[in-house]
């Protein structure tokens, strides 16, 4: 498998504090990737460098053998990168759909004359973008709330929304940030085969941070665990479990 | 369900315009000339309301110096439709060039609106609004400072070029664009840089676009209502595009609800009538007791009725809600 994602030498300062530290690592094309560490250890600002939230001090970031290090976020999100994030960022005024259609906008063709104008060019696109929008949402068991305003749904469907979301910019990797944050044991079960799914199904790669884990052993077929922004193990879940320097600085304290 | 729904509006746009036209008739009587002026100025003030509510609604950003945009829109057709007049003073025909300049007012107007935009993509909230507000006050001064639209005197002797079917016919056309607008991906967009800036990025939309965008499409339609407003006062002055008006129009955006376009129609409509029915009110009190209230005390009360609007309607009249009838399809906003 070839890498989908190559970070290369990335430090991060934020002022004088280094959030992450020449960090090197590769995700591979159908993976499913897990970076955990403790909290302060630099996966969100990693999730922020990579989304282009944040441009790195130093190092470089590869998109499909492209350079991205940079960019503005939506022109990596046109370049097939979509995330989640920890504490949710819903449109929560909008409905559900229309969460969905923003999503879908940069594939959307019509100009601004056509969309005033509603020209039967720019109604055809509008059709194809609600179309397309339904079906995702289907697929999602959100179709009953399409029309609903987003803030009044229940966590675990929002948590389901903006995956949705993120997927409606047709990624090739998806970067999910805790995606079971405060999940009841249904709720994580059936997202740990939503996760399957959207590898499976969707053919995207799926890159998460994770605390919980059940998921991050249950679904993660590689790990990176950070520790202080500096990288302390790497490799398959069951072997990073046993590793010493981790067991130390994230699953020791639990073990105690 | 699009088709159906814009014949709807039209036909209750048509219906409303006979009536008016109707109870305008001197035979009818029902509306008289200084009815009529308020009803010209009401639906000046929805066009710049409804343009505002796009930036600062609908976009999410935040313009103190509306008035500004219009002014320019004011200034530069004003210009040329006297100068045109001077030329050949056959008023009639030439409304295609009043009709031009307006359009071409618009323009300038929004070409302003692109000059704005940019600064604003660095900054938010509070800041922005005291750029605009600068800028809007920029303006004032500028055209204090040129003799060659009467500095501070104003632009005099301005070809009376709006009546009510034309400022009609405008403000429709305003109303349906911006609606197709807003409820379009384009809008849709724009309402993403509002709710969450960083989220809209992160699903692809190109915020720095958007806002601009924003601000571009407000100037031009704001630019229109000035333009129209100069062709009905016959004057263009430097005051009269001051912060109080935009001030004016920022009230009229709160208190018909931020984001709806049907809230703007109502509030710049409503409170442009309430004002002078209290003045009325007022005059007709103080002749019938014979004491003298007070004809300054009407913006007292206004200002309390609206103090009382924001207290109980805290998004405002309308919210983020639409009418039925300016909604193109069921869960847009």
């Amino acid at each position: 498998m070839s890498a989908l994602l190559s970070v290369q030498n990335m430090t991060h300062y934020f002022g004088g504090l280094r959030a992450v530290s020449n960090f090197t690592f590769d995700v591979p094309e159908g993976a499913i990737y897990g970076l955990i560490g403790p909290n302060g250890s630099g996966k969100t600002t990693t999730f922020n460098l990579i989304t282009g939230i944040y441009r790195p001090t130093e190092g470089k970031i590869l998109f499909d053998g492209r350079e991205i290090t940079g960019y503005r976020p939506y022109r990596i999100v046109h370049r097939g990168v979509a995330r989640t994030f920890q504490n949710l960022r819903i449109f929560g005024n909008l409905s559900v759909l229309d969460n969905i259609r923003i999503a879908r906008h940069f594939n959307f063709k019509a100009g601004l004359f056509g969309s005033l104008l509603r020209t039967p060019g720019a109604l055809k696109e509008e059709k194809k973008v609600r179309e397309e929008s339904m079906q995702l949402l289907e697929v999602m068991h959100l179709q009953n709330r399409a029309l609903e305003d987003a803030k009044n749904l229940p966590y675990g469907e929002l948590r389901r929304l903006e995956i949705a979301r993120a997927l409606a910019t047709k990624p090739r990797l998806i970067l999910l940030d805790e995606p079971a944050a405060g999940m009841n044991p249904k709720e994580v079960s059936d997202l740990m085969d939503l996760i399957r799914r959207i590898r499976d199904e969707f053919k995207v790669t799926v890159f998460l941070i994770e605390h919980h884990m059940k998921v991050v052993m249950g679904i993660c077929e590689r790990l990176k665990v950070l520790d202080f922004g500096e990288t302390i193990a790497e490799g398959l879940p069951e072997a990073v479990g046993k590793d010493p320097k981790v067991l130390e600085a994230y699953l020791g304290k639990r073990g105690a | 369900m699009g088709k159906l729904k814009l014949p709807q509006l039209t036909l209750v746009a048509a219906l409303l315009y006979v009536l008016i036209k109707v109870l305008s008739l001197d035979s009818v009587g029902a509306l008289n000339g200084y009815f009529m002026i308020i009803i010209n100025r009401s639906l000046i003030f929805v066009i710049l309301t409804v343009s505002l509510n796009l930036i600062n609604g609908i976009t999410g950003q935040f313009s103190l110096g509306h008035m500004g945009f219009a002014a320019v829109g004011a200034y530069v057709s004003g210009t040329i439709t006297t100068l045109v007049l001077k030329l050949s003073p056959d008023v009639v025909s030439n409304y295609p060039i009043f009709i031009g300049a307006i359009i071409l007012g618009g323009i300038g107007a929004a070409v302003a609106g692109l000059v704005i935009g940019f600064p604003s993509l660095r900054l938010k909230g509070d800041y922005l609004a005291i750029m605009t507000l600068g800028f809007g006050e920029v303006i004032r001064i500028i055209l204090n400072n040129i003799d060659y639209v009467g500095g501070p005197r104003g632009l005099l002797g301005i070809p009376k070029f709006s009546t009510f079917t034309i400022i009609y016919v405008f403000t429709f056309f305003t109303i349906v664009l911006i609606r197709n607008l807003i409820q379009s991906s384009h809008g849709r967009a724009m309402l993403a840089v509002r709710e969450n800036e960083v989220a809209a990025e992160l699903v692809g939309v190109d915020t720095t676009r958007y806002k601009v965008l924003g601000f571009v499409v407000g100037a031009f339609f704001a630019g229109i209502g000035g333009g129209l407003l100069a062709h009905l006062l016959q004057i263009a002055t430097p005051t009269q595009y001051g912060f109080y008006a935009s001030a004016l129009l920022l009230v009229y955006v709160y208190a018909g609800g931020m984001g709806s376009i049907t809230g703007s129609i109502i509030a710049a409509f409503g409170l442009t009538f309430l004002s002078q029915f209290l003045q009325l009110g007022f005059d007709s009190l103080s002749s019938i007791t014979g004491i003298n209230f007070g004809s300054e005390w009407t913006m007292v009360i206004y200002a309390l009725l609206l103090i009382l609007i924001m207290l109980y309607k805290t998004e405002g009249l309308m919210g983020m809600k639409e009418a039925k009838l300016l909604v193109i399809e069921e869960g847009t906003k």
